[in-house]
């Protein structure tokens, strides 16, 4: 019990933590918001990648189809020293491309993503706030710029006739994905920790609810939620604990439950329609982390039959020993690396999809010319029955992706564990698998 | 993002279709065969596929990064 409990909080706080540094999220996707998906700023061509990017990202606001609410920021700006904390709401945004226009503290909101002005004037640190653009504009530019053979993209806006470039918060990828370590840091609660709070609150609440029935209603049918849940929990058990785990499935699978029932939970919340559709276990770092849990507890519970395995092969010629380790050292890193991926690309991937489904519409509103409107009713109603079929889809592998992330989870933890079947002690656990 | 690294990509995508596509084949075939199997069958399946899809998700961030 006590293990699962440290993992508990390991994995919640340090998701909780590093999701809002987050690594690869193409927050910046150039949000020439004229190109967005509402059709009032038809002059300019729709992008259904930048939309795309767009609503994968995580954000400074919490988006659902009908209302934007206002998030905390806690900004620490590297070269003042200085630690800023308002509601995102003082960025006056509108509409959900969450435009921000007014200046707070030297930052802006650009398209939902808080970005630090580059060369701020002194005023724009001095006021409270200064406005850069009237309700319903788009203050925001961007232009490509090639730095050492990679494209990036420059935020700027144009204030009193001078032009303002932005500053993208740090990330962890050290530039790989366009990042990097900059002058901020943003530790604001983010529309993904918010969803990732609210899911663990239902969570905890639901988890709670169902231990204390199996107390108060000992010995009967489980009932209600509870009986919901318990086929979900002894599936877990039955199919993924006890066939990989042996004799110690006990002590491992609170840690199986947590990693599967926070994923699905995730998973499914992002998949609500227009309740801001936040993809969480799409973010690299969430799964970063869940990775980085499920490698710390596969190795420290590695005995010495699976590390003689890993460092020096018993069986083997010396001379293949000298490939085999490079290579199974590799492997231990690499197991948890296709963790992190695996989960990021599905869920990333059906979030995507979906966006690009409905997009259709408005490509084929663009191609249609003088036809347009007419075009795009028609292809609304493909497209409606193309995203609701890879909606269904997407339900299965909400549930396939938690599944899978457990099952290898615990394949890993039974290499990890296993006594070997050449030593020939204790045999009563090799029967299981 | 280069046009090589989409070819990369691609190549990936072939791979792991195949790769998947012979382990759900297979899987129905053991299942036919089999049918109070099921259970083990499909959760080695979803399984041996993770692992395959694997290969090919590193493939596609590596086209990532070097396009």
């Amino acid at each position: 019990m006590k293990l699962s409990k440290i993992f508990f909080a390991l994995v919640f706080g340090a998701a909780m933590l590093f999701s809002n540094i987050s690594i690869a999220q193409h927050d910046n996707d150039g949000h020439d918001h004229a190109t967005h998906e509402d059709g009032a700023h038809s002059a300019k061509k729709f992008s259904a990648k930048e939309t795309a990017f767009h609503h994968i990202a995580d954000a400074n606001i919490y988006s659902t189809g009908w209302m934007n609410f206002p998030l905390p920021c806690f900004l620490y700006d590297k070269d003042r020293g200085k630690l800023s904390m308002f509601l995102s709401n003082k960025f006056h945004y509108h509409g959900h491309h969450g435009d921000g226009s007014e200046i707070v503290d030297g930052y802006v909101l650009n398209g939902g993503t808080v970005m630090k002005i580059a060369n701020p004037s002194p005023e724009m640190l001095s006021e409270d706030h200064i406005s850069i653009a009237s309700k319903d504009t788009h203050p925001f530019k961007f232009e490509k710029v090639t730095v050492g053979g990679k494209e990036n993209e420059v935020s700027y806006f144009m204030h009193n006739g001078k032009r303002y470039d932005l500053i993208k918060k740090t990330t962890l990828d050290a530039g790989v994905f366009g990042g990097g370590l900059t002058s901020f840091y943003d530790f604001s609660i983010t529309k993904n920790v918010a969803s990732m709070i609210l899911v663990c609150l239902f969570m905890m609440f639901a988890f709670f609810s169902i231990a204390k029935k199996y107390k108060t209603r000992d010995g009967k049918a489980p009932s209600g939620l509870q009986a919901f849940m318990e086929p979900i929990i002894v599936f877990i058990q039955d199919e993924v604990a006890k066939p990989f785990l042996g004799n110690s499935w006990k002590k491992f699978l609170p840690f199986l439950l947590t990693i599967f029932f926070f994923i699905l939970g995730l998973n499914l919340f992002g998949q609500i329609p227009f309740l801001g559709g936040s993809n969480v276990t799409g973010n690299l770092s969430v799964t970063f982390v869940l990775a980085i849990a499920a490698f710390f507890v596969v190795n420290l519970s590695g005995n010495r039959h699976y590390w003689e395995h890993i460092v020096w092969m018993p069986g083997v010629p010396a001379a293949l020993k000298l490939i085999l380790t490079p290579v199974e050292l590799l492997g231990v890193i690499i197991k948890p690396i296709t963790l992190m991926l695996r989960l990021f690309a599905n869920i990333t991937a059906g979030h995507m999809v979906m966006v690009i489904f409905v997009s259709l519409i408005f490509i084929a509103k663009d191609m249609g010319g003088d036809n347009g409107v007419a075009i795009a009713w028609g292809t609304s109603l493909a497209s409606i029955l193309l995203t609701m079929f890879m909606m269904s889809i997407e339900l299965l592998v909400a549930f396939i992706q938690a599944f899978v992330f457990t099952i290898l989870t615990a394949a890993y933890l039974n290499a990890a564990i296993d006594e070997g079947h050449d030593h020939d002690h204790d045999d009563a656990h090799a029967t299981a698998h | 993002m280069g046009s090589l690294a989409g070819i990369g990509m691609g190549l990936a995508v072939i791979g792991a279709g195949i790769g998947i596509g012979n382990i759900g084949a297979k899987a129905m075939e053991a299942i036919a065969r089999q049918p109070e199997a099921v259970g083990d069958i499909r959760a080695n399946m979803i399984l041996t596929a993770a692992l395959v899809e694997g290969a090919a998700l590193i493939a596609i961030v590596m086209a990532f990064l070097a396009g």
